[in-house]
């Protein structure tokens, strides 16, 4: 008996607790389908990992709300020979520990973020010598000029040097560690918030910094991340109040959050061009009912498929409105010459034409690989593409599956297993060049065996790869933008891809917070202002 | 006695193993775990360097000696998503899931055997009618649906139910409750009846089968002609021999209840151990699949290993029979 009422006193003491606590006004709720996995800034290279850092860690730029380079931990930077890049840092910023930040930081974060286990290898390169001038001055030296040297770089955050010899974790922790890293549980960073409380998984707290540089555009006190994965109870979630801001909505969601009365749905265009590819490399098919021949090396077929499809159908049909049908392989927000390119109509009668000048006046057999539970409604839009193939004498097998397979299958590490497929790209460093180097250039270069390495169908052409290198090293912007769009036409006029389009990015957002959505998915609530109650 | 429990741990062993070997052979078909681990353009050598430092390119049969070595010691590894050891993630993560399996147990012991009763005793009385459908849909709709329906109307529509999450929860040493708090309390009911539904049906049909069985039986006749009272015979009679195969039965349940929390929690967002198996799964973190079902199946095996023993203490019948037998 005396057990009973200790237990219901105690529920009545936190009932009366929870009712005393003044009302939370500020502290914003948000909802992700995935969950943080590492607290290590130099674990993962994944936006939704480092969106969530960003409210913690701060790089030398970042970008603003429409994605342009501001200064952040550096106040300017000049480059005195094309060569050599200077940075003049912030002054009197310190870290969440009380640390002053200096050059030495940079340094060192240099160091780490391109010593091995790092998965951001590649935000400066390795043969960049960094060197300190004085307290608050930094020199980047380069072996040949780098117009994109600052690319990805808001989310190369820089971390305090001290603490980091402190707790022993100078080295990144590697994506397959195998013993847990102080870094990978605590955070020590500059940015406008801290993270309180972190469980893997379930919950993560963050607390507004109080010393933080600069004057906050944000009303919170505090925000309480959470994971859900299944899409009902995150929109649940959302729709009774107990979340403020959920990403993503999926599409069938949207239409009851927009007619509910106290949520909204943010959505805009996103940067990922989600394209088909074809095997434009093995002298047979895999997985084809044409023997002893490619069909896809005649650039006819190529472009009979890419007139097969439709996709003003796929964005009406498929995404209900919320996709942007691309004329490029990459997100017109990313490069400015996009306007000067249109996508040719569809055509399904004379693609029939092309396809029986190639000598495929019946079509011909090909399976299709898709992932399933990557990209917005991605084996819809493959169902859709295996339709509108079979009008054309094409039949397409759908091999639908989950990416955790998808991907074992059609990677490099998987030796490049399919015929015809569905991938999606965003740049990771939101510009043209890896475009062109990663999904375009030519596999097996004997001197650059990175190139092509997301070529997943093989496509080559060296005249294209000679101005991809011309890309990498030219310093103006106008002579670079034009190399960009004759490397682009090339690829256009070869038909290697069939881009489909960028899918929206959609958010649900409670009707008490306004919030500001940036085209790279990132969800930054240093930017949200929430009503008070 | 002792040669019978003997045997019968070292066939439970046996069943170890043998999941342990299945398991392990699955996991080769659940994709490759360094492309869930790193963003799409890392480059081949980095991805061949971190496939060599988790010993992915070993033999199969390396693998699993290495993996069966390490958990007979209850080492279970890193997870590759959290990169924390296991044994941690899965301890932080029992309290929730037992909680809510007990909570669930409970709900469907008391609801199928006051349901169960009522519908023997009142057989045709329009409740007792109303009860038979609703283990219809118990036994019927699946238990996604439910918790769906449960978070529309209490949480959306009413207002009434967290959605999601445990609430507030407790600290008690290394144990989290969420007995303790309102909105701890709050956050188990809808979980717990979705999970225990089925359960609740399937011990109200069990128990209305029992009981008009032993209605029937000599010695209530010879109750009722000793002039007890009815509800003497009912409860103190009748009800009482109802419950041994109810016990027998829920505790069985127990081991599934707790695999099966698995839909349950992902519904609910319910920070258990069938969660973080089906985090596991979407990213191919093999150590918390290895850990989690061998876990699940050492729960199962202990449970029936117990309850035979259980059985040849109760019934020296079966002693005798069982020792034959073999």
């Amino acid at each position: 008996m005396s057990v009973r009422h200790g237990l219901l006193a105690m529920t009545l003491a936190s009932a009366l607790a929870l009712a005393v606590s003044p009302a939370s006004s500020q502290t914003l709720r948000y909802a992700n389908q995935g969950e943080l996995k590492s607290l290590d800034p130099y674990t993962l290279n994944e936006s939704t990992t480092h969106a969530h850092l960003g409210h913690v860690y701060e790089g030398l730029i970042e970008l603003d709300k429409d994605l342009k380079v501001i200064p952040a931990l550096a106040e300017s930077w000049e480059t005195p020979e094309p060569t050599r890049w200077r940075f003049h840092l912030r002054k009197g910023v310190k870290f969440h520990n009380g640390d002053p930040f200096t050059a030495d930081d940079v340094v060192f974060s240099a160091d780490r973020v391109r010593a091995q286990g790092s998965n951001l290898l590649t935000r400066v390169p390795a043969d960049v010598k960094v060197v300190k001038v004085d307290d608050y001055t930094v020199d980047f030296i380069l072996t040949s000029p780098n117009p994109i040297l600052l690319s990805g770089w808001d989310t190369w955050y820089i971390m305090d040097k001290k603490w980091a010899e402190a707790n022993n974790v100078v080295a990144p922790t590697p994506v397959a560690a195998t013993t847990p890293s102080y870094a990978s549980l605590h955070t020590n960073g500059t940015g406008p918030f801290m993270i309180e409380s972190h469980q893997p998984g379930v919950k993560t707290v963050f607390k507004v910094n109080p010393n933080y540089w600069q004057k906050p555009q944000h009303n919170l006190k505090e925000i309480v991340f959470t994971p859900i994965a299944s899409d009902a109870t995150r929109v649940a979630a959302l729709l009774s109040g107990e979340v403020d801001v959920i990403e993503p909505v999926p599409i069938q969601d949207i239409q009851r959050i927009t007619s509910s009365p106290n949520a909204t749905v943010l959505s805009g265009p996103e940067l990922r061009t989600i394209f088909i590819g074809m095997d434009q490399s093995r002298d047979e098919l895999l997985y084809s009912s044409v023997k002893g021949k490619n069909p896809f090396k005649d650039t006819r077929v190529r472009e009979a498929f890419y007139k097969a499809i439709d996709v003003e159908l796929i964005k009406n049909r498929v995404m209900r409105g919320l996709s942007t049908p691309s004329a490029l392989m990459i997100a017109p927000e990313l490069y400015q010459l996009s306007k000067d390119f249109t996508r040719p109509k569809a055509d399904p009668d004379g693609a029939k034409k092309l396809l029986t000048e190639a000598g495929y006046p019946d079509g011909f057999e090909v399976t299709m690989d898709c992932p399933n539970d990557r990209y917005v409604n991605d084996a819809a839009i493959c169902q859709a593409v295996v339709g509108m193939l079979a009008r054309i004498g094409v039949k397409v097998t759908l091999l639908a599956q989950p990416k955790a397979q998808y991907f074992a299958k059609v990677l490099k590490p998987g030796g490049y297993k399919t015929s015809f497929y569905m991938l999606g790209w965003t740049p990771g460093t939101m510009d043209s060049h890896n475009v062109l180097h990663d999904i375009m250039g030519c596999r097996n270069d004997p001197k650059d065996p990175n190139r092509g390495e997301s070529n997943l169908g093989g496509y080559c052409n060296k005249q294209l790869d000679e101005l991809t290198d011309k890309v990498l090293v030219e310093n103006d912007i106008a002579k670079r933008n034009q190399l960009i769009k004759q490397a682009y036409e090339i690829s256009i006029k070869d038909w290697s891809y069939i881009p489909l389009h960028q899918q929206a990015l959609a958010w649900g957002v409670s009707k008490k917070v306004k919030l500001v959505q940036r085209a790279d998915n990132q969800v930054l609530l240093y930017w949200a202002n929430k009503q008070e109650e | 006695m002792l040669a019978f429990t003997l045997r019968r741990a070292i066939q439970a062993i046996g069943v170890m193993i043998a999941v342990g070997i299945i398991s392990f052979s699955m996991f080769r078909f659940a994709g490759d775990p360094v492309n869930q681990m790193v963003s799409m353009d890392t480059s081949g050598a980095e991805r061949a360097a971190i496939r060599q430092s988790l010993g992915l390119d070993d033999p199969v049969i390396v693998q699993f000696g290495r993996y069966v070595a390490n958990a007979a010691q209850f080492k279970f590894g890193i997870s590759y998503q959290f990169r924390l050891p296991v044994t941690n993630l899965l301890m932080e993560r029992m309290p929730a899931t037992l909680e809510l399996a007990i909570c669930a147990t409970i709900f469907a012991m008391l609801g199928g055997i006051l349901m169960g009763v009522y519908s023997a005793l009142r057989r045709d009385t329009l409740l007792a009618h109303a009860f038979q459908a609703i283990s219809l849909i118990g036994i019927s709709l699946p238990t996604f649906l439910i918790g769906i329906l449960l978070i529309y109307l209490f949480s959306v529509t009413l207002g009434w139910l967290p959605s999601f999450g445990r609430g507030d929860v407790v600290h008690i040493g290394w144990w989290t409750t969420g007995l303790l708090t309102l909105s701890g309390l709050k956050a188990l009911i809808m979980p717990s009846i979705t999970l225990g539904l089925f359960q609740m049906t399937l011990i109200m049909r069990l128990v209305r089968a029992e009981m008009l069985e032993v209605m029937r039986t000599d010695y209530i006749r010879f109750a009722r002609a000793r002039g007890l009272t009815t509800r003497a015979i009912h409860f103190g009679h009748a009800l009482r021999n109802t419950l041994v195969p109810v016990i027998t039965v829920a505790g069985l349940q127990f081991g599934s209840v707790i695999a099966f929390a698995i839909i349950t929690e992902t519904v609910f967002q319910w920070p258990g151990m069938g969660l973080l198996f089906v985090q596991a799964v979407q990213n191919v973190d093999i150590p918390i699949m290895a850990a989690y079902l061998m876990m699940v199946s050492l729960i199962f095996v202990t449970i029936n290993l117990v309850v035979d023993i259980l059985y040849t203490i109760v019934d020296p019948r079966l002693r005798s029979t069982v020792s034959r037998a073999h």
